[in-house]
């Protein structure tokens, strides 16, 4: 008897033990962003005051308020940067998404001459930090006069997604049964249409996880935007946040607003789709 | 409804022949078994002739079409998959009318089909679940419902029954039988399971390594196995093969036992054969059918018994050879006990011993 009580004290303090440091991992993780969500709320001199207020005694819009202001009372054009990060992010998520389907689907069923050395190359170009790029796109892109266009951003994020959703794809594409497609093939469609009909909406679930990957990586990419966006024709949100750095000051406040405007559709878009990220769509299709 | 002819069909992958030039016909409605051990080349066939697989040489012709060059969705054939490959986003209901509605058939027409084909298969109160909502029969009659919904001229069936388990593989061996003969359409079956094959089949055709080795009604191969691998793969228990050598119209095996050469074959000294026995044909004396005209009569100690109930099979041991009997009207035996078996020779086959030719053809 007394084993087993101190089996199950043994098992409730590991559950403790474990529930404890996972809200330390969580604080961690959470707190830079909460930090970000209060000061933007928070005037400047609590923001900045020695020693730290740690419960914040007054809560207001006025960086909200001042953002969205004329340019001499601290304003940034929000619309504009918004507007920017929204075109180059959806069109450079839904060519990586176009592309990363092909090309999965490549990967997972056809057969071709030196595939693995192919794959590994495409993976092997995630290795490259991004901002290694960035003399070189920017002098390649002032030259060919794409620079501080949403056409040039776009095209460095496709590339950049590219070999991700490839990936990503792949293995979702590797899970659906090939008889499926068979199967449709069978039953009067075209390669096509058993691609669309079937394949496709067993793999959603995937392609979606994919997409958002691909839509989180050129909202939040800040390095390369930052050298190859020169004004506010092109700039993104993560670029715009510069504007509040001047010579001597940082806004804080202001920042963190713009920063709490950039999350949110972010975090919207993320429960939308989280549905679909839940995978095991394919389970019953084939034997259990 | 179509018949089927394979002529010289061959599948190559690279220099690799995986299917040597075998040629078939079947018959409109005939119900024809592909089986063999895996890897024997029979699935190979099936999705050549579904259009799954290219055919590297040769000619599958469906009712009287040659049909090489004709992607799946031409030939007019449906295909019940081994892991029935339905779709999963979709309900029951969806899954058996998909063909219908990429044919772009009237809404009412495909209701129709799709409520007929679920009255025949016990779907109706299904039809609005997704198969992950359902059980391994219940996808498997799912499977067999898609099939049917569009009338095809063939059905092609691969090896559909081996993820069921054994009771509801037999149950649905039955529902399989019973659709034929309601439907009447030709119908290509690939298996490896015998049993499968000896109860479904109009015809069996028996495949090893990419060749056809016999063809022939179940009975056929069952009592006239072309050579001792059909001797073996058909039939439960396998026949026995006893090694030995022809000396004066006996074979005497390798302990000095001797016993006549069947009835009917004329078979030269010296000749090295297989005689082969099935287990139906060896029984102890007082616990076995009665006698055929031609009998012959061995000692053998029995190291096992495997009781069945109205038969218990023996395990015993002939020269050197591990033999299987069946006994009637079972008794206990202990093991080691030595008994008397009496041989019906009339149902005895020889093999030559080296390339398993039947000497009976």
């Amino acid at each position: 008897m007394a084993s087993v009580t101190r089996h199950r004290l043994n098992k409730r303090l590991l559950r403790a033990g474990h529930l404890i440091g996972l809200f330390v991992a969580m604080t961690v993780i959470c707190l830079p962003g909460l930090w970000v969500v209060l000061n933007s709320f928070r005037p400047t001199v609590e923001i900045m005051a020695k020693p730290p207020v740690w419960i914040p005694n007054d809560l207001n819009l006025d960086h909200y308020r001042a953002m969205f202001g004329g340019a001499g009372e601290g304003g940034v054009p929000v619309w504009t940067y918004f507007r920017n990060s929204l075109i180059v992010s959806v069109t450079s998520t839904l060519i990586a998404l176009l592309v990363g389907m092909a090309g999965g689907y490549a990967f997972a069923r056809c057969r071709f001459k030196r595939k693995s050395t192919a794959f590994v190359v495409l993976m092997a170009s995630r290795a490259v930090p991004g901002v290694a790029l960035s003399l070189p796109l920017f002098i390649i892109f002032g030259r060919t006069g794409i620079i501080d266009t949403h056409f040039g951003l776009i095209l460095v994020y496709v590339a950049m997604n590219v070999p991700f959703t490839i990936w990503l794809i792949d293995g979702f594409f590797r899970q659906v049964p090939r008889e499926l497609a068979e199967a449709a093939e069978i039953d009067g469609c075209t390669r096509w249409q058993a691609f669309w009909k079937v394949e496709f909406p067993v793999a959603r679930a995937g392609i979606a996880s994919a997409g958002i990957f691909a839509f989180l990586t050129s909202w939040n990419e800040y390095a390369l935007a930052s050298q190859l966006t020169r004004s506010v024709t092109s700039k993104t949100m993560p670029v715009g946040l510069l504007d509040f750095t001047s010579q001597f000051t940082l806004n804080w406040g202001g920042m963190c607003a713009l920063a709490v405007l950039m999350i949110l559709p972010a975090l919207v878009l993320t429960f939308i789709v989280q549905k679909h990220l839940i995978a095991g769509l394919t389970f019953g299709g084939v034997k259990g | 409804m179509a018949q089927v002819h394979l002529r010289n069909v061959v599948k190559r992958y690279g220099a690799l022949d995986v299917v040597h030039s075998i040629s078939l016909d079947i018959a409109d409605g005939e119900f024809v078994v592909l089986v063999g051990p895996s890897g024997c080349g029979k699935s190979t066939t099936l999705r050549m002739v579904a259009g799954l697989e290219e055919i590297s040489d040769g000619q599958v012709v469906i009712g009287d079409r040659v049909v090489n060059d004709l992607p799946p969705r031409d030939r007019n054939i449906s295909m019940v998959f081994q892991n029935y490959a339905l779709y999963p986003h979709m309900t029951v209901r969806e899954n058996l009318g998909f063909s219908l509605k990429i044919a772009r058939r009237p809404q009412a027409q495909i209701d129709a089909a799709v409520d007929e084909a679920a009255a025949i298969l016990a779907l109706t109160p299904l039809l609005d679940r997704k198969p992950g909502a359902l059980s391994g029969g219940q996808r498997q009659r799912v499977a067999m419902g898609r099939a049917i919904v569009r009338h095809p001229d063939v059905f092609l069936f691969d090896e559909p029954l081996s993820n069921l388990d054994a009771k509801l593989r037999t149950q649905m061996r039955v529902e399989i039988k019973k659709l034929h003969q309601k439907v009447g359409s030709t119908v290509i079956y690939v298996t490896h399971d015998q049993v499968e094959a000896m109860t479904l089949a109009d015809r069996i055709v028996i495949m090893r390594d990419g060749h056809i080795v016999q063809v022939g009604t179940p009975l056929e191969v069952f009592e006239d196995p072309a050579n001792s691998f059909v001797a073996t793969f058909i039939g439960s228990p396998p026949m026995n093969l006893l090694p030995g050598t022809v000396q004066g119209g006996r074979v005497v095996l390798a302990d000095g036992t001797a016993v006549p050469v069947p009835p009917g074959l004329h078979v030269a000294d010296g000749r090295r054969v297989h005689l082969g026995i099935r287990a139906d044909n060896i029984m102890p004396e007082g616990h076995s059918l009665p006698p055929t005209a031609h009998m012959a009569h061995v000692d053998m100690p029995v190291t096992l018994t495997e009781p069945l109930g109205t038969e218990t099979l023996l395990f015993a041991t002939l020269a050197g050879a591990e033999v299987q009997a069946k006994m009637l009207n079972p008794r206990p035996v202990t093991p080691g006990e030595r008994l008397r078996f009496g041989i019906a020779l009339d149902k005895c086959h020889l093999f030559d011993a080296d390339s398993g030719v039947s000497l009976r053809m």
